[in-house]
């Protein structure tokens, strides 16, 4: 592997870190060695394309008249069968890589049992995309961080992904591949770091005038670390309550690190429904009031269950006879 | 915004002074430079008498060959604009750093990377490449214009009404801050209130008429008036993927036309297609926008690959290696290019099986391109090949693509693209397919058709600088930021605070100072080579030793491009001819029938610009006037009778002999 990071091109031309191809998460180490498999695999056919180019050029020159020179020679079933598959049998490994690879690192599916961290139970973060700056939310720790997150080394981290306003994307080249951030919309990642140490996480889709400045950092923690880091996050004292996220929510830019002892409850299911505001009716209420309407317009009986994001879970564990 | 509505000024809608960028310095130099710029072309054409000429021969007119002249005109001065943009986001990201914020603030910077998105694909490319599918694909297939030459010369006004109004919005008002496929929310009312995704929406929408309108045009012209004889398997590559992509224009723009037009009631009339109220959904314009998004790179490539291959053969004096492969591959590009359009949002949540499908059909194009390349490769194979310039901008290409190739196979690997998405890694590899495959092509056909156009060849010297400052220019310019992205440096970031990054960027910078000497290299080139012209003339129609039928014919080609209708027999129609000792037919001329100059493409146009003008500044009266006018002109041209006369066979007998006394006068 070393040898393969060592040959890439990029690599002899840098000779100097490179967080996608020398990560410190498990996910991101997978994600670069496929990088950089893929690309030799590829390296097999771009070689002697680029070589032979040169080569026939060279050798074909019209000054050089000792060359053979075959001007109604333009077919070959042999060559042709060759120029197909050559392609083709590379396309197939590659392909099968990629099947593989994209079902055991989609970022839905928990980390397999040969991950350090899959034993223990994962840690949940909650992120939200904010103009311009970045929430994080502790559900379980009852904490809240602005522009700062910190998860212990080798615990898997569950993030729940969205977006208070406009389209971003949580990346931290570290940790684990990119995932939108999207309003209305809750995607999730399953990483964890395996190094302790400080790493830059930041927005990888331009959200507007204050994009630039997206920046957070991602802490990687020994587990003595974290809980500190969770205590003097819990004696802020400051409170993330429903107020106090619609006053955070406002557009701003380069926000100071920060960090709340106490969330209000369920807040992250409110911002994806936008309902924080009072008053304000929830998103998947409104859905599920409009079907209701729908149906009883159509005549539809029974009356389906509607499965919104905030009772997914839930209506997902019932059996199909309760439905109804 | 209604309530806003109602404030505005009925005839001038949010039009008012403060639209004009008077407190900004840039922008005002520039105002001024054009300005100056505009006096001078006016004063010359006054000077010339040219507005005569002008009116008459180019801007009503309806030959094919004039009409994709002014495409590529359009093409090239839009160039300029859409680099001028590039050098200065360059110039930003290589001096922004830590304390200093670069000399541009992100208001204007991000209009500046929208704009040269914008501006590059759909006012750059797109008119090179119609422009060059337009002169040379009805001469290659031996017709004497297009199918319907009107709509031609009405497509291309449509075009350059799009280009007036992204440029109108440099001095009127601003561009869109959303990047240059204007994704909601952010592109919506609500986080884009301003001017600036109205104009992006309407050039676009104004342009993209032109745009499927041409499609349908060289569709109907490659299947309809190919000369006797040339049945599909024997026309030229380059028809070929004309053929192909106007297919893809045909099928793909219509869905840009409606993501744009649901994105604009969005943001008119308040409906909430893609807001993030009442149920809507951004993620299905992201889908739309992809599915014609996609398909237009291939709209892009296929043509430069055509161009590509013609050169390929021409130069190295032998048939093209696998042609049947080569139409096949061409075809099943055109259909893949369909079933590919999710690998641009891999990381928007797809599941594993999802993505794993549209990354394993991306995979798969490179299959059939891969075969392209290997057939250049084996056209140069025992051949004698001629380094001209078009010559070596393929062999550019071939070097280049392949790399452009790789990377993109690479990000087609979801996990992969999990780590490079929206990186500088992607930037790089778009660029690197974009100007190493397209850019490329387009100096190649330039170079290689200029001859055909205007009756004598591009001075080769300044040609071969261009060349060179191009090509290395380009590898200075984005090998870097293949290695940023690789650091995982994200685009479209107008500021940094890792000062180890600067000394890439700075490289980068110099890269597109290179490139901008390889564009003043061709500007120079076009310039000596008018002033050569004498020396650089030629007389034979058949400066390269051609091979299909556009080499057949005089240079420039007469207005009726040939006066018999040419039989084919086989492909390289006029390589056969040559090997068949053809005669050229020196009397027996017939009156030719085609088609007469119209102005109502142009007056169309101009109305359509001023409907979308109207529209982005919320002028209601205006723009309900502008509309009526269009529909009353458009009426009004359907009684137009007099759309065709007849070339006097006299006039053919002269233009014919003149041409047999230069022939015999050559050798």
């Amino acid at each position: 592997m070393k040898t393969l990071l060592a040959l890439s091109p990029a690599a002899l031309l840098g000779g100097c870190s490179m967080v996608v191809l020398d990560p410190a998460g498990h996910v991101a180490v997978q994600e670069a060695r496929l990088l950089v498999i893929s690309t030799m695999l590829m390296l097999l056919i771009i070689v002697p394309v680029i070589v032979l180019t040169l080569l026939f050029a060279w050798r074909y020159r019209a000054s050089n008249t000792d060359a053979p020179y075959e001007p109604e020679w333009d077919h070959s079933i042999q060559l042709e069968l060759v120029i197909w598959s050559a392609p083709l049998l590379i396309i197939i490994a590659l392909g099968a890589i990629t099947w593989i690879g994209t079902h055991t690192l989609n970022p839905y599916r928990p980390l397999d049992a040969r991950a350090p961290a899959a034993a223990v139970e994962p840690l949940d973060v909650q992120v939200v995309a904010l103009d311009w700056k970045w929430l994080f939310i502790y559900p379980k720790l009852g904490i809240a961080t602005v522009n700062e997150v910190a998860a212990p080394v080798d615990m898997q981290v569950r993030f729940s992904i969205t977006s208070s306003s406009v389209m971003n994307s949580f990346y931290v080249p570290a940790l684990a591949g990119q995932i939108y951030a999207m309003p209305t919309m809750e995607t999730k990642l399953h990483a964890v770091i395996n190094r302790p140490g400080e790493y830059e996480g930041f927005s990888a889709n331009y959200s507007g005038a204050g994009f630039s400045g997206m920046h957070f950092k991602f802490h990687g923690m020994s587990a003595a670390d974290f809980e500190q880091w969770v205590r003097k996050a819990r004696a802020s004292g400051q409170a993330l309550s429903r107020d106090a996220y619609l006053q955070l929510e406002r557009p701003s830019e380069r926000e100071a690190v920060r960090a709340y002892g106490t969330v209000a409850a369920g807040l992250f299911d409110a911002i994806v429904n936008r309902c924080v505001a009072p008053g304000s009716q929830c998103l998947h209420a409104v859905m599920a009031a409009d079907l209701r309407r729908a149906s009883a317009a159509l005549n539809w009986r029974p009356e389906p269950q509607v499965c919104t994001v905030a009772d997914a879970a839930t209506v997902a564990l019932l059996p199909v006879e309760e439905w109804k | 915004m209604s309530e806003s509505s109602d404030l505005n000024h009925p005839l001038f809608g949010r039009l008012s002074w403060e639209a004009l960028p008077l407190h900004e310095p840039i922008l005002l130099v520039t105002f001024a430079g054009v300005v100056l710029g505009g006096i001078a072309i006016v004063g010359a054409l006054i000077y010339f008498k040219a507005w005569g000429p002008l009116w008459r021969d180019w801007i009503t007119s309806i030959d094919h060959k004039k009409i994709g002249i002014m495409y590529v005109i359009l093409g090239l001065v839009m160039l300029l604009r859409g680099f001028a943009d590039a050098i200065m986001m360059r110039a930003q990201q290589a001096v922004a750093f830590g304390e200093s914020t670069g000399y541009l603030p992100p208001h204007h910077y991000d209009q500046i990377f929208t704009a040269h998105g914008v501006i590059m694909i759909f006012f750059v490319a797109m008119p090179l490449v119609t422009g060059l599918m337009n002169f040379a694909m009805p001469l290659q297939i031996g017709a004497r214009d297009v199918a319907f030459p009107f709509l031609n010369n009405f497509s291309f006004w449509m075009t350059a009404s799009g280009a007036v109004l992204v440029m109108a919005s440099l001095f009127v008002g601003e561009f869109a801050r959303t990047g240059w496929l204007a994704y909601p929310p952010l592109s919506g009312i609500i986080h884009s209130p301003d001017v600036g995704v109205d104009y992006y929406i309407w050039s676009l929408q104004v342009a993209g008429v032109g745009t499927t309108l041409s499609g349908i045009n060289l569709i109907a012209t490659i299947v309809k008036m190919r000369a006797p004889g040339m049945g599909m398997m024997k026309m030229p590559i380059f028809t070929w993927t004309t053929l192909c992509a106007n297919i893809l224009i045909v099928a793909a723009f219509p869905v840009l036309t409606a993501a744009l037009a649901l994105l604009s009631l969005d943001r008119y009339v308040g409906t909430h297609f893609f807001t993030n109220e009442l149920g809507g959904n951004a993620m299905m314009y992201v889908n739309l926008i992809w599915i014609w998004g996609h398909p237009e790179v291939y709209i892009l490539i296929l043509p430069a690959f055509g161009i590509f291959s013609e050169v390929v053969s021409t130069f190295s004096g032998k048939r093209l290696f696998g042609y049947a492969s080569m139409v096949y591959a061409t075809v099943v590009i055109t259909i893949l290019s369909y079933l590919v359009w999710l690998h641009h949002f891999f990381t928007m949540g797809s599941g594993a099986s999802v993505n794993s499908f549209f990354g394993i059909t991306t995979m798969i194009i490179s299959i059939p391109t891969g075969a392209k390349i290997f057939n250049w490769l084996f056209t140069m194979y025992r051949g004698r090949i001629r380094f001209e310039v078009p010559m070596l901008w393929t062999i550019s290409f071939m070097v280049t693509f392949v790399i452009g190739g790789m990377t993109g196979v690479l990000l087609a690997v979801p996990p992969a693209d999990f780590v490079l998405h929206n990186s500088l890694f992607l930037v790089a590899h778009f660029h690197n397919v974009i100007i190493g495959g397209v850019v490329f092509g387009l100096f190649a056909g330039i170079t290689y058709w200029f001859p055909k156009a205007f009756g004598f060849r591009l001075e080769p010297f300044w040609g071969k600088c261009s060349f060179w400052f191009w090509t290395v220019g380009f590898y200075v310019a984005f090998m870097p930021l293949y290695v940023l992205g690789l650091k995982g440096v994200t685009r479209r970031l107008s500021h940094f605070e890792d000062a180890s990054l600067r000394i890439w960027f700075e490289i980068a910078a110099l890269g597109a100072v290179l490139i901008a000497f390889g564009i003043g290299c061709f500007l120079i080139q076009l310039w000596v080579s008018f002033r050569r012209r004498d020396a650089l003339r030629d007389s034979t129609g058949d400066p390269w030793g051609g091979r299909t039928l556009e080499w057949s014919t005089s240079s420039p080609p007469p207005a009726y491009n040939f006066a018999f209708t040419p039989i084919i027999h086989e492909g390289d129609a006029w390589n056969d001819m040559k090997k068949r000792g053809y005669i050229r037919p020196v009397a027996g001329f017939v009156p030719i029938h085609m088609p007469k100059n119209t102005s109502a493409g142009f007056v169309l146009a101009m109305l359509s610009a001023l409907f979308g003008f109207a529209l982005i500044w919320h002028m209601w009266l205006v723009a309900a006037a502008a509309f009526a006018a269009v529909v009353v002109v458009a009426i009004v041209h359907t009684f137009n009778y007099e759309r065709d006369f007849h070339i006097p066979a006299d006039d053919v007998v002269r233009i014919e002999s003149a041409r047999t006394q230069l022939l015999a006068g050559h050798g």
